[in-house]
């Protein structure tokens, strides 16, 4: 009733949509207005094998092997995967694990690739001037080998999501130039500075998921962005269904399921992508790494990185190679002392807290902070008791109440927090950020989650033990009668040796696949009880 | 060595301290419209009340081992400046500082300190007063604003006197200063038989005085100006939400409405029901406090709903004359249950996308 009341209250026009809840934060976009620059090559470049979402990739590589910028380097094993290429031309000197951006500091498999200074490309891959006359396929097999992944901070491959269904057709695909973090300035520069080249990336996307429709969605403390897109595409023919669309500011608008229902009024189902309401989402930097691939043959191998924060003595947006240290990056910056400040890989809302520089840029980098220590203060201090005022539930973007689920996941009733949606959080850290009592709840939901899943893990490999289990007791049963039905029989018939033993053989072995086919059965029987 | 932390890495800056001072200082209109009517004696009343709540709290937190810290987060001193506003101007020092040492004990501390609590700790101190001394408790001082006051509470001596002798030390009869409350006059003549209007012809009663807070009553309940005033600076402070004062004002204006158009001999208009008692204040400062209170917008429109057919039931048909305190403590036993039932529609689970595609 309430859903067919708001469809009709949009349909007349009465209700502008907007997700609900969100907070705002301080803009802090104090580098907005610097022009993008080329970081300088870093001497040597460190690549990991895993920078998406989905599977990591093997090194296709051996030290001492000379490689080309935008050579593929390590391919990938498995669907939700893409490959790793050479940010610039160099020798490989090591492959060994190394820390990554994430706040434990873990490391994992990375090429080491000695910069040789030249620079040289790798041109086996063919730009497509005409890809408007390109199978889609194509063209999406050239974003997964160009190594697109999303680059909002997401970075799921981006191929999976560039598919024409039948059932889920495309009607619209959404430009996220939204940028709600705080601090960040990536998207914003890309706009200004990269407008047309967006807007190739779009027209190639229609192209490829056959959509009519686009919106460049653009928050309005970022009104220059939307004029400059506003003017490339009045100078461009047939993207007349093209529009720009100015939200007003709200955290987390940027975020894929918000952004839908603030453009749409459509919810993207629990569990379902974007394509199930029939829309395509795509940040600008993504759009702009394919044209890139497509219409350059150019692999994904530099994006631009907000460098920014108030320890930083000199803030700016730069194209950086993937693979730069970051240490590398900050110091081109000014900043060279790490001891009175801290790291943020991303937004100081959903980024990730650094333990130190020594890690490279990689594909989900959309900005480096380094802030004052200081400036935690207020931020990290003691929790206090929860006083349910409930400002946690009118900030949460999924409508959640998130008082009532942190209380369950630090009691561990994980049951009961599942039952309240704890996967509908989407982690936006919105929450943490207006309770007055300080309370780190996205802290207790992300380990609300590790541990449910880690209780599925047991509980499916108790389950196929148990299975392994029952189905050997059976087979050993089996066989026993069979052995007793033979003796009898042998004792029956006093038939020849071989004749019979061949044919009890035989049964065994029908009797054993009944057996295990028995052992199906139970365990369908018992999956299904576990879904009742 | 950096310490691991979870994002995010920003706060908005609202605090426990901040939210609990922010209460106390929305309740300065009806403190200072308590002075205005009772003098000094509402000036002890408040002063002892907020200053042994903080002096329990700190005894308890310290046989819990706890840091004295917690004091600064004001949440005892608003118990205190609470629990005063709702006493009668008339009730001895002693039994103010037993309410006080209820409230936060029983009302807050059992159940392990701010934020466990199920009742509302003024409100519940003030239930217990209530039911163990009866007498002290609905006796009503005239207030200064009367025609003719008995005794001048602007004096500061005379109102030592009352406050810690009692009024005996004064010579005074009880009978000579004291005045039927508007509600327990209605009730008292319509056990007679009396019906509504006449009794409050009787009383004297103005519907401006009652508004202005000119009759007698608790010390911080008379003034529906004044707290409807810190009403107002709670909500644009965004200390409270306009759901539970809203939901909890209609009904009872709606049940009153109904009824006394249906019975007016027997039932009080929605005018005087809104006016009068603590019904103000439990509306904007007790069933709102956030502890004792659903978290969901729907849950706190029940609760309000729940909490505005109680008291306009136990004042229509109870035997006591006022029934907004038990309304909102009977209230507060439900709000689990009101939590559990009315969680707000979630993201994604209300689409007309097929489940089955």
């Amino acid at each position: 009733m309430p859903a067919m009341l708001r469809n009709l209250a949009q349909r007349l026009g009465m209700m502008a949509h907007g997700f609900t809840g969100g907070i705002h934060p301080e803009n802090h976009k104090v580098s907005a207005t610097l022009s993008s620059e080329p970081c300088p090559l870093s001497p040597v470049h460190i690549l990991p094998m895993k920078m998406h979402i989905g599977e990591p990739c093997s090194p296709l590589v051996a030290v001492g092997d000379h490689v080309l910028r935008g050579q593929k380097i390590a391919k990938s094993e498995g669907y939700v995967s893409v490959p790793v290429h050479a940010p610039t031309s160099g020798r490989v000197v090591r492959i060994e694990q190394y820390a990554i951006p994430h706040p434990s500091g873990m490391g994992i498999p990375s090429i080491f690739i000695e910069s040789d200074g030249d620079d040289v490309s790798d041109d086996s891959l063919e730009p497509i001037d005409d890809w408007r006359n390109t199978d889609p396929a194509l063209l999406r097999e050239r974003a997964r080998k160009c190594g697109l992944a999303g680059l909002g901070g997401a970075v799921f491959p981006t191929f999976i999501k560039l598919v024409q269904d039948s059932r889920f057709p495309i009607e619209m695909v959404v430009l996220n130039g939204i940028e709600c973090e705080p601090w960040l300035t990536t998207d914003h520069r890309l706009m200004l500075e990269y407008a047309d080249e967006i807007l190739s990336g779009l027209a190639i996307t229609m192209h490829m998921v056959h959509a009519g429709a686009a919106i460049i969605a653009i928050e309005d403390n970022k009104p220059d962005a939307a004029t400059a897109m506003r003017q490339a595409l009045s100078e461009r023919e047939g993207m007349d269904d093209v529009r720009v669309v100015l939200l007003p500011t709200r955290y987390p608008q940027g975020s894929e399921k918000q952004l839908i229902y603030a453009l749409t009024g459509r919810e993207v189902p629990a569990g379902k992508l974007p394509m199930h309401v029939g829309v395509l989402c795509l940040n600008v930097g993504t759009a702009r790494a394919l044209y890139q691939a497509v219409a350059l043959g150019q692999p994904l191998t530099e994006r631009m990185v907000c460098i920014s924060g108030d320890a930083m003595p000199r803030p700016g947006n730069l194209r950086v190679r993937i693979g730069t240290p970051m240490r590398y990056v900050f110091a081109h910056q000014g900043l060279e002392d790490f001891e009175s400040v801290r790291i943020l890989h991303g937004g100081p809302m959903m980024g990730e807290l650094l333990p130190h520089p020594d890690v490279p840029v990689v594909k989900s980098t959309n900005g480096m902070l380094a802030m004052r220590k200081a400036s935690f203060v207020g931020v990290h201090t003691q929790e206090q008791a929860c006083i349910r005022c409930g400002h946690c539930g009118e900030a949460c973007p999924a409508s959640l109440v998130p008082n009532l689920l942190a209380d369950q996941c630090r009691s561990d009733q994980f049951d009961k927090a599942e039952s309240y949606h704890l996967f509908d959080c989407i982690e936006c850290g919105a929450c943490s950020y207006v309770c007055p009592s300080n309370i780190p709840l996205v802290h207790y939901f992300r380990y609300g989650k590790g541990q449910i899943a880690q209780q599925r893990r047991e509980k499916s490999f108790a389950e196929a033990s148990r299975m392994r289990s029952v189905a050997r007791d059976m087979r050993i049963e089996q066989e026993k009668q069979t052995r007793a039905a033979r003796r009898s029989s042998v004792r029956k018939t006093h038939a020849p040796k071989d004749a019979p033993k061949a044919e009890a053989g035989a049964e065994v072995k029908a009797i054993s696949q009944a057996g295990e086919s028995g052992a199906a059965t139970v365990a369908d029987k018992t999956e299904q009880e576990n879904k009742d | 060595m950096l310490v691991m932390l979870s994002s995010p890495h920003a706060h908005g800056g609202d605090s426990v301290r901040m939210m609990m001072l922010t209460v106390v200082l929305a309740l300065m209109p009806a403190a200072a419209v308590s002075v205005y009517l009772f003098g000094w004696l509402a000036v002890l009343l408040i002063l002892v009340c907020m200053f042994s709540c903080l002096a329990t709290e700190a005894v308890c937190l310290k046989l819990m081992g706890k840091s004295l810290t917690t004091l600064l987060d004001n949440s005892a001193a608003l118990t205190g400046l609470l629990l005063a506003l709702t006493l009668p101007a008339l009730v001895p020092w002693w039994m103010a500082v037993v309410g006080s040492v209820f409230a936060i004990v029983l009302g807050k501390q059992v159940y392990g300190g701010l934020g466990y609590n199920i009742f509302n700790p003024a409100l519940s101190a003030r239930v217990i007063l209530l039911i163990s001394f009866p007498l002290q408790m609905t006796t009503w001082l005239t207030p200064m604003s009367a025609a003719v006051p008995p005794v001048n509470l602007y004096d500061l001596s005379t109102c030592l006197t009352l406050f810690f002798a009692g009024p005996d030390a004064l010579k005074l009869g009880l009978d000579a200063i004291t005045m039927a409350s508007p509600l327990g006059h209605v009730k008292t003549e319509w056990t007679q038989g009396v019906p509504v209007a006449q009794a409050l012809s009787n009383y004297h009663y103005s519907y401006l005085n009652a508004f202005l807070g000119l009759e007698t009553g608790s010390i911080g309940e008379t003034s529906v100006l004044a707290l409807l005033l810190g009403g107002i600076f709670l909500l644009a402070r965004h200390s409270i939400t306009w759901h539970i004062p809203f939901s909890y004002l209609t009904t009872v204006g709606v049940l009153a409405a109904l009824f006394s158009s249906i019975d007016p001999n027997h039932f009080a208009s929605p005018m005087f029901h809104l006016f009068a008692g603590g019904l103000m204040l439990c509306a904007f400062f007790m069933a709102t406090d956030p502890v004792s209170s659903p978290v969901t917008p729907v849950g706190q429109i029940v609760f309000g709903i729940g909490c505005g057919v109680l008291t306009w039931s136990i004042r229509s048909f109870g035997g006591y004359p006022e029934g907004a305190m038990f309304s909102v403590l009977l209230m507060n036993c439900a709000v689990p249950l009101i939590d559990h039932y009315f969680r707000p529609h979630v993201y994604g689970y209300d689409s007309r996308v097929d489940d089955d595609v």
